[in-house]
């Protein structure tokens, strides 16, 4: 267990690096500046600006410079915004985006396995029937609709949640509802199909002829083994849900990291792209990392080490 | 075997011959097969007929990719005729899905979304397969350290954040269709060369190929005729997976602005466009492509669970 965290551990670091250099090369390979604007600038502000930001200096120093700046987590000062520095951004951001993140998959989560468990438990029956044509249309309705919707629904004909902004618990049914809903089918959908195969095992039939309470068989016993797929696919939904964030952002007007994303997109904002860009996937990866930790120590079938008496 | 008693009585050695009747051997008749035999095609679609739920998404997506090419033909206006007089016009028998705010028509806008929409979708589920094809039967089939060293390289790529190497690579290749289809599939083949290992690694094991390779079949032969037919299953529901999600993620740039440019449009940039006007009541701007996109999608992911179970061999009855 140990050399297998070890080793992907690595894993890691490699995925991120790879990352780094890519978002680099793609950056410095865009044609235009962010200087390029309407306005000519004179030749000798331009070459210090140029030097201020380290721009004139030849590509490899860049490029150690900037994996210098990952290092130490100092992405520099914004260029189009130069009284604040990317990590002020990221700041003022990402802890918007993660409460959003972070709701919509605990949301997601919890509503698809309860819905999942009840749909097997009830197999074929109304509520089975419900749930699944729930699971279905959940997949196919992007939430950029479902959000357009829901606006129009739910906040302009009948007022009863605020339709844009983040600042109160109410402001955040909305976009939480729209994002979760896709990864709700997804996780509904997975427990109901593990939840049928587990049931017809024997320990459960051993549990029912305990005496067990139908209750505790299904909690303690089913749903421990029928939740391990769901625990596979967390780490690629959570990626999801949170590069997904950055359009349902958009759409209720909430200043998570999306917007300066998008901003520093259409500003030529080199360290803004970067910044994010390195920020958010290491922050994914290393989501993904942490739920393959997990996984390896939930499942006791999974020996990742064959060496004897290792754990 | 029933016994008759009196039978029973008389010991063999009093059983006469005329008794046995040596019985004219029909070899033809032997080896008659009294029903058609099904090929496992044959066998996967018949039980795909059986799922009405995936022959809808499936009629639905065969009407789709007719209207998508005959559709503008009924329209007597063009993609990108404007008319600015006739701006946001709410469905009418003149134009049938209403109107934009550039005054076009919302119906042939639709059905050139639709078969942009497609393309995108369709080429990249297309070019997924094939590189996913090569990489994953090569590595699967090598083995051994070629395989490790392949799979690491696909453990990594798997790491990355899709849709944000998607933005990038929108942003530096400027948006167009062509940019569309290969950012999705720069990070969309991994999921498909991991299917294809898989199985290509469990298969190449069966006696059925060490019989074809004992009979001196050379590595082309044994991977066009034993691999690659018998590894189609999971490749076609993961195309068919590939398709709404690629659908998806057009979309989701359109709505970055990242999307296909004026005068086409895709569903997400239609879509997209309708967002600022649909708080004004326009809602047959957003209905529309928002209707096609879910419904495409729903179709696809209904038609690749009913694949799914049609092509499992193990649920072959």
């Amino acid at each position: 267990m140990f050399s297998y965290t070890i080793k992907r551990f690595l894993m890691m670091l490699v995925t991120i690096l790879i990352i780094a250099t890519l978002t680099f090369i793609l950056m410095h390979s865009i044609p235009g500046s962010p200087f390029n604007e309407e306005r000519t600038t004179n030749e000798a502000i331009q070459a210090n600006l140029e030097k201020f930001y380290k721009l004139d200096e030849p590509l490899p120093v860049q490029y150690v410079n900037y994996l210098k700046s990952i290092v130490t987590f100092d992405f520099g000062p914004s260029i189009k915004k130069p009284n604040e520095t990317v990590n002020e951004l990221l700041a003022r951001g990402f802890p918007i985006s993660l409460e959003l993140g972070l709701t919509t998959i605990l949301v997601a989560v919890l509503s698809g396995i309860i819905l999942g468990t009840f749909a097997a438990l009830k197999h074929n029956g109304f509520i089975d029937y419900f749930a699944m044509t729930f699971a279905v249309v959940g997949i196919s309705v992007p939430n950029f609709v479902l959000a357009t919707l829901l606006i129009q629904k739910l906040a302009v004909d009948y007022n009863i949640f605020p339709p844009a902004t983040w600042s109160s618990p109410m402001h955040m049914v909305l976009p939480v509802l729209a994002l979760a809903t896709g990864p709700m089918a997804i996780i509904a959908r997975l427990t109901r199909s593990s939840m049928l195969e587990v049931l017809t095992q024997d320990y459960i039939k051993m549990a029912r002829a305990k005496g067990l309470s139908p209750f505790r068989i299904v909690v303690r016993h089913a749903l421990r083994n029928a939740l391990m797929p769901v625990v596979t696919i967390m780490g690629t939904m959570l990626a999801g849900i949170l590069t997904g964030t950055f359009v349902i952002e958009k759409i209720f007007a909430i200043p998570g990291m999306g917007k300066y994303f998008v901003e520093g997109i259409n500003n030529r904002d080199y360290p803004v792209i970067m910044g994010t860009t390195v920020f958010y996937s290491s922050f994914l990866v290393f989501m993904l990392f942490l739920v393959d930790i997990v996984y390896g120590f939930l499942d006791p079938r999974i020996k990742l080490h064959k060496k004897a008496g290792d754990a | 075997m029933t016994i008759h008693h009196e039978q029973t009585n008389v010991s063999p050695k009093t059983v006469p011959d005329e008794w046995f009747r040596k019985k004219e051997k029909d070899l033809v008749e032997a080896e008659a097969v009294v029903r058609p035999s099904l090929s496992y095609w044959k066998d996967a679609w018949r039980r795909l007929r059986k799922n009405k739920l995936a022959m809808t998404g499936l009629v639905f997506l065969g009407l789709l990719a007719i209207m998508a090419i005959f559709g503008p033909i009924f329209s007597p206006h063009a993609v990108d005729d404007m008319n600015l007089p006739n701006q946001n016009q709410s469905p009418s028998s003149e134009h049938w899905f209403g109107t934009d705010e550039m005054g076009r028509d919302v119906f042939t806008r639709t059905w050139y979304g639709a078969r942009i929409s497609l393309f995108v979708a369709l080429a990249a589920a297309l070019i997924d397969f094939f590189i996913g094809i090569i990489y994953g039967g090569f590595s699967g089939y090598k083995g051994g350290r070629t395989d490790t060293v392949m799979m690491r390289i696909i453990e990594v790529l798997y790491g990355l954040p899709h849709l944000l190497v998607v933005i990038l690579l929108m942003v530096v290749m400027g948006p167009s269709l062509t940019t569309i289809i290969v950012a999705l599939t720069v990070t969309g083949w991994v999921g498909m060369a991991r299917i294809v290992r898989g199985q290509v690694l469990q298969i190449k094991n069966y006696e059925f190929v060490t019989a074809s390779k004992s009979f001196g079949a050379k590595t082309p032969r044994i991977i066009r005729r034993n691999l690659l037919p018998n590894t189609m299953g999971p490749i076609i529901v993961q195309m068919t997976l590939t398709v709404p999600s690629a659908i998806f993620a057009e979309a989701f740039l359109s709505f970055l602005g990242l999307g296909i440019q004026a005068p086409f449009a895709s569903w997400g940039v239609m879509a997209s466009d309708a967002l600022p006007v649909i708080l004004s009541g326009h809602w047959w701007r957003l209905f529309f492509p928002a209707f096609f996109i879910s419904f495409t999608m729903f179709a696809f992911n209904v038609l690749g669970d009913g694949l799914q179970d049609a092509l499992d061999p193990k649920l072959r009855g």
